[in-house]
């Protein structure tokens, strides 16, 4: 066992192994909304007499909120962009109109959610209504949290500059954020467009 | 709430409790007081990063847990000794079976595989640290304070009762009103987001981090079975996670995800738990089945046999573990295909464990063996699992399994398996990695007490519940009629337990005893290992290698040492330059705390409490965002300092 001269893990591998572990941490974030999924399809029918998905789900609500997240995906792989060209002013910028677009996208799911409970379709009311306010509320809940991630990622931005930490944190957000686009798009298509069909 | 349902008064048993916690605590905080230690314990534990310290943390704390579970088993085996026993209350029996279960396999199993992960697999790999040393803090505070979290359950507010798996209706809040499932639900809760932070912790340094030349086939077998039990906690607690959330909301928010009304379906939790539950069972005893290799291997001085059919065997298993979960329950009536196809691939699981056992086995075969104390459990382990083993392909046969679900059998069978598997396997690995952690071997005349103790009390205690499941006896009755003919096999039985607890006891006294007797390991590798743990010293210094080694092949010491042997051999010239390590950090333990604060009012319902709890969490979140100055450099100065202290010369 020849001894190498190397004194341990260089600075760029340290990040590079980051996103490596949170690759691994979406892996475990898929399989906590597959068993929320799994939950939501097996109660999905159990309408205990209350409301059903076709009286409840509003179309043009939802495929404007789908519009929203779907586009601030899109600014966030602009923000990217601006990343490899080593902008600040420009990835600040892209990453402001992302957290607008999703702070847009939950004032739409929020105010989804009141007018339901203001019909009498709350959490209690059926299973099927438990698991349908519980999936798309875990969703919500990690949009919120990205949002409050994006402000302080933003504020280091605007303070440090593009650096190797910066920038991995801001690929490690992105990848968050592009995961969430995917969920959503499985919620649209099994809650809402199976719901209302 | 009312005080005197606050605080748990009345039964002595607990009175009891409250007064040797108070004693207890009170002695502690004067000798730290009176040694003035305190800063001593912020700076060298409650803030440390370093694997082989939070190790040891973990080490202790499954200890404890250990003997609480086991007051708790000694209590259960006293009130079921003889019949009509009213040593225990219907209500307290059902309290302390589920804290047993809830203890053993989360806060005394979970912890004490977490112990060898972080004090045996950085050091194989040949790696300064694990990858991301101040997840791993937080991993350990949130273990920690959710183990604290349900075991303050026992003096406030009252303990879960309804078994350590909380099915629904029974732990729903119409029939359990009490915060004692609260508490089971937070605390595990807690403790299981540290629990997948340490697998995806270990998983990648595992991919990331080995020394130079070693590739994955390589690799020491502990750290194959640490790679596969890590991949199943990643893909199994966020299943428990959900079914725990979803019970949360049911009994917080009134959602009827499993209750009989409001269309809510109780089969879909015991679904959901045990999707995580089986291949729970695989999370604790993979890394078992690691130390064994390793003991078998280097106290029979050959090369382990068969490694490549070990490695697959350790990965199909951890895949074959998803798929056999109805088996815990054959008789919610699934249909004649069903159980089928979950009877077929339970039994399945038997190739790959007899793989593994039958080469141990020709490991052994024509070698040079010593009886050393983690030899003796490992020997011991062989024979236990065997038995286990096949009394779990009897339940694997669905027909069967109607007979004997429910009943004492399959207490029998689980703790043949998790007693003779895991802790057989992480005594073994205590005993192995003692001196590599302390500094100095584990007595080994007290330990052999210990060890027959335990292998014989096993026996004794757990080979009359086989019969008494036969016999009809079920699980969890906390008393029995004197005509039914059980009282024989409930005596002895109970006998075993309490020859266990002296083999317990045996474990305590030889620590203590080794720790003022035995000598200093001053070689670094007493037993002639073959991994890289034995090329640094005993204990090993803080950044573990003052030079990372090369690795050429398999069993990477013991070549090394054979080529240091040879006549011809010239000492290569090892150069050594500064080390980047990470600091250390009182965040990891101030948001354990949040999470306790968070944890323990939500359990009361005091949603302010666990709001403030939860800004708190965050705030600590964000604090460590913004922390950018988290490394320092050791200089060369310094290492040569200390490599000289632990007496060698670079």
């Amino acid at each position: 066992m020849a001894h190498a001269v190397e004194t341990g893990v260089k600075h760029e591998d340290h990040e590079s192994i980051k996103i490596a572990g949170f690759w691994i941490f979406l892996v475990q974030d898929v399989l906590l909304f597959a068993t929320l999924f799994a939950t939501y399809v097996v109660l999905r029918n159990h309408y205990a007499g209350g409301p059903t998905p076709k009286e409840l789900f509003d179309v043009p609500g939802f495929v404007a909120e789908t519009f929203i997240l779907l586009t601030s995906s899109f600014t966030s792989g602009l923000a990217a962009l601006q990343l490899n060209k080593k902008s600040v002013g420009g990835l600040i910028t892209w990453l402001v109109i992302t957290g607008v677009l999703g702070l847009a996208f939950l004032g739409f799911e929020i105010n989804e959610f009141t007018n339901m409970v203001q019909e009498g379709a709350t959490i209690s009311t059926s299973a099927f209504l438990s698991a349908f306010f519980t999936l798309v509320g875990t969703h919500g809940a990690h949009v919120t949290l990205g949002l409050g991630w994006m402000l302080g990622l933003i504020i280091q931005l605007a303070r440090r500059g593009i650096t190797p930490v910066t920038s991995r944190k801001v690929s490690v957000l992105s990848l968050y954020w592009h995961f969430l686009d995917a969920v959503w798009i499985f919620i649209f298509t099994v809650v809402y467009l199976i719901g209302v069909m | 709430m009312q005080t005197q349902h606050f605080f748990i008064v009345g039964d002595p048993l607990i009175l009891g409790a409250d007064i040797s916690i108070i004693l207890v605590s009170a002695a502690i905080i004067f000798v730290l007081t009176y040694f003035k230690k305190w800063g001593w314990l912020w700076r060298e534990w409650l803030t440390t990063v370093d694997h082989k310290k939070i190790g040891i943390m973990y080490f202790i704390s499954a200890l404890l847990m250990l003997f609480r579970g086991g007051v708790d088993a000694l209590l259960m085996r006293l009130q079921l000794m003889f019949p009509n026993m009213n040593l225990l209350e219907s209500e307290h029996y059902n309290e302390i079976f589920t804290t047993h279960g809830t203890i053993m396999i989360l806060f005394m199993a979970m912890p004490l595989i977490f112990a060898m992960f972080n004090i045996a697999v950085p050091l194989q790999i040949g790696a300064r640290d694990v990858a991301y040393p101040f997840l791993n803090a937080v991993s350990f505070w949130l273990f920690f304070f959710g183990a604290l979290l349900l075991n303050l359950s026992f003096v406030i507010g009252g303990s879960p009762n309804a078994s350590w798996w909380g099915y629904p209706p029974l732990s729903e809040l119409t029939f359990n009103p009490g915060p004692g499932e609260n508490f089971y639900i937070l605390s595990i809760q807690i403790s299981g987001i540290g629990s997948i932070a340490t697998g995806i912790n270990f998983l990648i340094t595992i991919l990331k981090m080995r020394a130079p030349g070693m590739r994955l086939m390589d690799m020491p077998l502990f750290t194959w079975s640490v790679l596969s039990s890590c991949i199943v906690i990643i893909a199994a607690f966020p299943v428990l996670t959900v079914a725990l959330f979803l019970l949360f909301m049911d009994r917080f928010a009134g959602a009827h995800f499993f209750t009989m009304t409001h269309g809510g379906d109780p089969m879909m939790y015991v679904n959901l738990f045990w999707m995580w539950g089986h291949p729970e069972v695989y999370i604790v005893v993979l890394p078992a089945f690691g130390i064994f290799s390793e003991v078998v291997s280097v106290f029979s001085k050959k090369v382990i046999f068969g490694y490549t059919s070990m490695v697959v065997s350790l990965l199909l298993i951890s895949v074959y573990a998803y798929f056999t979960w109805v088996h815990h329950f054959f008789t919610m009536g699934a249909g004649a295909d069903v159980n089928t196809f979950f009877s077929i691939s339970t039994m399945l699981i038997a190739i790959p464990t007899g793989v593994k056992v039958f080469n141990w086995l020709l490991t052994m075969y024509r070698g040079r063996i010593r009886m050393t104390e983690p030899m003796l459990w490992t020997l011991g382990f062989i024979v236990c699992f065997v038995v286990g083993g096949a009394t779990g392909v009897m339940l694997s046969v669905a027909p069967a399994d109607y007979q004997y679900h429910n009943s004492y059998f399959v207490v029998a069978h689980f703790h043949n398996v998790l007693i003779g598997g895991t802790v057989f396997g992480m005594f073994a690995g205590m005993t192995y990695w003692w001196p590599k952690i302390f500094g100095f071997k584990l007595n080994p005349t007290l330990g052999k007490w210990a060890f027959w103790l335990w292998n014989i009390g096993f026996y004794v205690c757990f080979m009359p519940q086989y019969a008494l499941g036969f016999m009809g006896m079920t699980r969890r009755i906390y008393t029995y009629p004197d005509d039914m003919g059980w009282t024989p096999y409930n005596v002895v039985s109970t006998i075993g337990a309490f020859i266990m607890a002296l083999g317990f006891v045996f474990q305590v006294w030889q620590i203590v005893y080794s720790a003022k007797r035995m000598d200093r390991d001053v070689t670094g590798d007493p037993w002639d290992g073959h991994t890289l743990e034995w090329s640094t010293t005993s204990p090993a210094p803080y950044y573990n290698f003052a030079v990372i080694p090369k690795v050429e092949g398999r069993d990477a010491f013991w070549k090394e040492k054979k080529k240091r042997s040879q006549p011809d051999y010239k000492p290569e010239k090892r150069e050594l330059k500064p080390i980047h390590f990470p600091k250390n950090s009182g965040i990891p333990f101030i948001m354990g705390v949040c999470f306790f604060i968070a944890g323990f009012g939500l359990t009361f319902h005091w949603v302010w409490l666990g709001v403030i709890g939860l800004i708190g969490v965050a705030a600590t979140l964000y604090a460590r965002s913004f922390q950018y100055d988290t490394e320092y450099v050791i200089p060369v100065e310094e290492i040569k300092k200390t490599e000289a202290a632990l007496g060698r010369d670079i």
